[in-house]
């Protein structure tokens, strides 16, 4: 019913026991019908993106995973567990970082931590703290109050409070959104050693970059249906062959930006001085045709 | 079930840390009453009949019953404002996403504000002790007092509960405490309701406050209580499970 677009190939790398199930998930508000018949697999260990335009429903898909919100038709499974049918057990399986860094300001980091292992029912939640902000390069701001907290380092707290009693499957709803480019580098490299440690991990972003950058598979999210869902070779190969070549590889603001700092080599520049302006528009146009 | 209580007890820790690594929220709860306290007893005093002996110390005795209800109403405000901030910045999601019980999110705010409140009010009876006030009550008198303003406590807090998860932003989600502020100047609370005229005094008589009110100052001035202590429980228990009842409707439906 939502395989209309696109066929999907690789459906056989799914394994017999995906550690998320959807199918046939419909969801309205009012009048508005936000999913129209969602169907997802995400297999155990892997990075899957949810990529799709602001309004076509991602957070309401991650809403309903994560217990939030309930589908209209259609089942959810996280983890072997149906949603709806016992959300208190797949509360257990999973964790999520919504779209706003959800930190305590007034406790610190340490604090935070210990907070959610508390809640969780951990032994020795200081310890498993400690080890938390070790792993995530936030030890010598541990004691301080999250409000003083640059933007990175509150999304990676905001992380590093998702994996605390290690959960099999971890919801990322648009982690990187409002970041600068230096702190989104810091939340993709916190991404990378999750899936490291086996976790599952469905992320939606509005970026094509950072689908690329972390998905084992990209899911293509459009007005409520899942249009593609695949690879990211497989997905390439679905586009026209001429307009990869070009058109793609123009700096983005952002290479302009790590340009200029010099931290690190944009890929090519076609207006090695003055080009920043006329650059992000056909980005955007691009970013909603895509998805 | 099982873990109700255990996820009640670090929830309220964490915003009882809030309130001690920011004690000004409970000296702002407590400066408002007090300065009433002041204007009251030392201005407005002097000029007031209430029949229970004219100046200044008589009248802190008849005034401090309804400055403790402001007390409250005013304190209430910031566990809206402490669950706006919750549900905005996301930890509402968070929590509830987790595996703990739901119902101790709320239960968390509740017992930090019932802890709040009762700070507040201990602050201001201390005042009102250097400013003269004298009760004759028995400690059985002093409980009945402070479960009296417990429970109000509880009935106003259930009722910041709904703007705290409905607000779209700060300001609204404090503002619903100023009428509850202004309720006791229409009561018994400041001078007695024989003085007002008709429709006033009808409403003054016939409004929560005034039984409240009423019922603590017979309990601190060492008097038998009558059936407006009744009245006065009838109305918080009342409010308590209308305002706990909505709050708990609009707690459930997040889940849509």
């Amino acid at each position: 019913m939502s395989l209309a677009a696109a066929p999907r190939p690789a459906e056989a790398a799914v394994g017999a026991d995906p550690a998320i199930r959807v199918a046939g998930v419909e969801k309205s508000y009012g009048t508005v019908h936000v999913l129209r018949g969602v169907d997802l697999e995400v297999a155990r260990g892997s990075i899957h993106a949810l990529l799709g335009a602001n309004g076509a429903g991602k957070t309401t898909l991650i809403r309903i995973l994560t217990t939030l919100a309930h589908a209209d038709a259609g089942t959810a499974e996280v983890d072997g567990v149906d949603v709806a049918r016992d959300p208190q057990r797949v509360r257990r399986a999973i964790s999520l970082t919504g779209q706003f860094a959800a930190v305590d300001e007034r406790l610190t980091g340490r604090e935070n931590l210990a907070l959610v292992a508390r809640l969780r029912h951990l032994r020795g939640p200081a310890a498993v703290a400690s080890a938390a902000l070790e792993r995530f390069g936030l030890t010598d701001a541990a004691d301080r109050p999250v409000a003083g907290y640059s933007g990175g380092m509150r999304r990676r707290l905001d992380i590093a409070m998702s994996l605390v009693g290690d959960p099999r499957v971890v919801f990322l709803d648009e982690p990187t959104t409002g970041l600068d480019p230096e702190a989104r580098q810091e939340v993709w490299s916190a991404v990378r050693e999750l899936a490291a440690g086996g976790t599952t991990v469905l992320l939606t972003t509005q970026y094509l970059e950072e689908a690329e950058q972390l998905a084992d598979r990209i899911a293509i999210l459009h007005r409520g249906r899942i249009l593609v869902d695949d690879t990211l070779p497989a997905l390439k190969k679905l586009l026209p062959r001429a307009q990869v070549e070009y058109v793609e590889k123009q700096p983005s603001l952002e290479d302009v930006f790590f340009a200029l700092t010099g931290e690190r080599e944009p890929e090519r520049e076609h207006e090695p001085e003055r080009g920043p302006e006329p650059e992000p528009e056909p980005e955007n146009t691009e970013k909603e045709s895509d998805s | 079930m099982s873990t109700a209580l255990a996820d009640t007890a670090t929830l309220t820790r964490r915003s009882m840390t809030h309130i001690l690594r920011s004690p000004d929220t409970i000296i702002t709860t407590a400066l408002m009453p007090i300065a009433f306290l002041l204007l009251f007893v030392f201005v407005f005093g002097g000029a007031i009949d209430t029949g229970a002996g004219v100046g200044a110390d008589g009248y802190v005795d008849y005034l401090l019953p309804g400055i403790l209800l402001i007390t409250v109403a005013s304190g209430v405000s910031y566990t809206a404002y402490r669950l706006f901030l919750d549900v905005q910045g996301g930890m509402v999601e968070r929590l509830r996403s987790m595996p703990i019980a739901r119902s101790s999110i709320l239960w968390a705010h509740v017992l930090t504000s019932l802890a709040a409140n009762l700070v507040a009010v201990a602050l201001v009876i201390g005042v009102a002790l250097l400013l003269g006030f004298r009760s004759g009550a028995g400690v059985g008198a002093w409980f009945a007092v402070a479960g009296l303003v417990a429970l109000f406590t509880l009935a106003l807090t259930w009722l910041a509960v709904i703007p705290g998860l409905t607000a779209k932003s700060v300001d609204a989600a404090g503002a619903f405490s100023y009428p509850l502020i202004f309720l006791p100047f229409l009561s018994s609370a400041f001078v007695p309701t024989d003085s007002m005229p008709g429709p006033v005094r009808w409403f003054a008589e016939n409004q929560p406050v005034t039984a409240i009110v009423d019922a603590i100052r017979a309990l601190l001035a060492g008097e038998p209580v009558g059936a407006e202590l009744g009245l006065a429980l009838a109305w918080m228990a009342g409010i308590l499970v209308v305002a706990a009842g909505v709050a708990t409707v609009l707690w459930r439906r997040r889940t849509r």
